[in-house]
């Protein structure tokens, strides 16, 4: 199956949706909009030509001074077709919020809270959105463009009374 | 559908201490010697038999993704090592894959012939390990020793090639580090000559044990249609019979021309896992003797790309010409810039699909790495087959899984 076949049959599915097309190394990205993303994953999943039932990786970007700020990039596989789908979703900085997967691909779960986690992307509906990867109380999302890499002195007990201080949790 | 969901550990700790549940919530980990790195695990048990059981992970989370947006290209491939500690050689291949085809940059054939050699020889360590620890979480202590006896061979041949043991960073982007050296045939000659014994050997002491099998038959068995919908990989997926492999379905490095089978299991229990293991490191063998004898016919010193942009020229060059030292200068100063886009290449490591996203905005850094890291993912499983089995099979079923927690944290 060639990028073309696949192409065809959603544009003639959702004709409205795509907004961007990107067939650079003989792979294939679409952009769509936010509003169509359940209902294009949905229809490409339960497909009965296509069969991407296979939600390969879920991941976000932050394009800081960019607008939509954020994209989340899906990609799709097919164990029929052994053809791989790159769908985009941006998500405004003001609203970062994309409609979660894990309702369709149960294994969107830890990579939605990953992506939460790290960049800061809400995804509705999910069913427990929460840290996966750094601690509980940590405040902000480093894989943000506008988090430097930044440093943490290491706390002994010589020192730990000055560096706690800072920290938001002492306060509590 | 609701048998796939996975719990959080709040989940399970918070009606535990309202008094709400007669079921006993255990803790198992962070430091916990069956649990292979520092998991913890909340196990929600009634008895013996696990009710629910929520993974806990991030401890050894050291943020790689965002270090690597602070590299150049190059320098990044060294961070990608300490990620699946078990299979570094596999994370460079799938990292370097990515950014090649960014650049759409033509490799020499020597260069893929001994990166598909060294993968395989990472498949087969890696299994070693797996293979090793498995059986000695199930009480099987010699296995260990044979395994790990087998490993330190391949370790000598990564010393041999890269100097390093473990954090080989040996495959970088356009080819290799460097030329591999003369006595590297005949050390992996005599290694997989070997091996094929020694594969019998291990199997002559688990294949038919009546307590490995009492242990591990019909144990944390898993649908194809579950597998594929929580997104488990590689060899845990075979198992279960999905006939899928990504050196078949997307071939990579040329493995297309390469003669090989994908061993498929049928039950998808831990027994299943074992005997597809152990079926791949006899293929991976065999790709390995392939490989070996495609090399002996290839003109040594081309193994990296002759695109001046992206690998340096080599030394004698850099004393006669100087454009050669200008490329030189600027390769070690700035590095190469990508052309702005992204690219995702997807590998099948040890543990599964492992995949790299990159992103490019045209500096000589990446904009944004991602990777698929199929540890992570296949943690996921986890309760789905834990659930109403004793608390024993749940340290055989993380050993079946063949989880490296520094590839889940990254």
């Amino acid at each position: 199956m060639d990028n073309q076949t696949v192409l065809v049959q959603i544009q003639a599915a959702f004709p409205a949706t795509i907004t961007e097309i990107d067939e650079r190394h003989g792979d294939l990205k679409l952009r769509i909009s936010r509003e169509s993303l359940l209902a294009v994953m949905q229809w490409l999943r339960d497909h009965a030509e296509l069969q991407y039932t296979f939600l390969e990786s879920v991941t976000g970007v932050d394009y800081l001074g960019r607008d939509p700020r954020f994209e989340v990039v899906y990609h799709l596989f097919s164990f029929r077709h052994f053809h791989r789908l790159c769908l985009k979703v941006g998500a405004p900085e003001a609203d970062p919020v994309v409609p979660s997967l894990t309702g369709l691909f149960p294994t969107a779960n830890w990579q939605e809270r990953e992506a939460y986690d790290l960049l800061g992307i809400e995804f509705s509906d999910h069913p427990a959105l929460q840290r996966i990867l750094m601690p509980d109380d940590w405040i902000g999302h480093p894989l943000r463009k506008d988090v430097p890499l930044g440093y943490e002195e290491v706390a002994f007990t010589f020192n730990q009374d000055r560096i706690y201080a800072h920290k938001p949790f002492a306060k509590e | 559908m609701s048998t796939l969901t996975i719990p959080s550990p709040q989940d399970l700790v918070a009606p535990a201490q309202r008094g709400e549940r007669e079921s006993m919530v255990l803790n198992m980990g962070p430091h916990h010697p069956s649990t292979h790195g520092v998991l913890r695990l909340v196990v929600d048990l009634d008895g013996e038999t696990v009710v629910d059981v929520a993974p806990d992970v991030g401890f050894l989370h050291t943020g790689i993704e965002k270090t690597m947006e602070s590299k150049t290209y190059q320098k990044a491939v060294v961070l990608t090592d300490r990620m699946d500690y078990l299979a570094p050689l596999s994370n460079n291949l799938s990292y370097v894959l990515a950014v090649e085809k960014l650049l759409e940059c033509e490799i020499p054939e020597r260069a893929q012939t001994a990166r598909v050699l060294l993968t395989e020889l990472t498949r087969i360590g890696s299994h070693l390990v797996w293979l090793g620890t498995h059986a000695l979480d199930l009480a099987a202590m010699s296995v260990f020793l044979y395994a790990f006896r087998e490993r330190e061979q391949i370790l000598d041949i990564f010393e041999l090639v890269s100097g390093a043991r473990m954090m080989t960073s040996y495959f970088r982007v356009g080819g290799l580090a460097y030329d591999l050296p003369a006595d590297f045939s005949p050390t992996v000659q005599l290694f997989l000559d070997g091996f094929g014994r020694n594969i019998d050997e291990y199997e002559d002491l688990l294949t038919n044990n009546p307590l490995w099998l009492e242990r591990t038959v019909g144990v944390g068995a898993i649908t194809a249609d579950n597998a594929i919908a929580l997104g488990l990989t590689g060899a845990n997926m075979r198992a279960a019979g999905v006939s899928y492999d990504m050196r078949k379905m997307v071939p990579y490095i040329g493995y297309e021309t390469y003669d090989f089978e994908v061993p498929v299991g049928k039950n998808g229990d831990i027994y299943d896992r074992y005997l597809v293991r152990i079926a791949e490191m006899r293929q991976s063998r065999k790709i390995a003797y392939q490989a070996l004898e495609r090399l002996q016919h290839m003109p040594s010193g081309d193994y990296v790309t002759h695109d001046r942009k992206i690998a340096p020229p080599p030394k004698h060059e850099i004393t006669h010409s100087m454009e050669s030292l200008i490329h030189h200068f600027k390769l070690w100063t700035e590095g190469f810039k990508p052309p702005i886009g992204d690219a995702y290449s997807a590998i099948e490591s040890p543990r599964g699909i492992h995949g790299t996203y990159i992103v490019s905005d045209g500096s000589p850094k990446p904009y944004r790495v991602h990777f698929r890291a199929p540890s992570f993912i296949n943690l996921q499983a986890l309760p789905h087959m834990a659930r109403g089995r004793y608390l024993a099979d749940l340290v055989a079923l993380i050993a079946s899984m063949d989880p490296v927690l520094g590839e889940v944290d990254r």
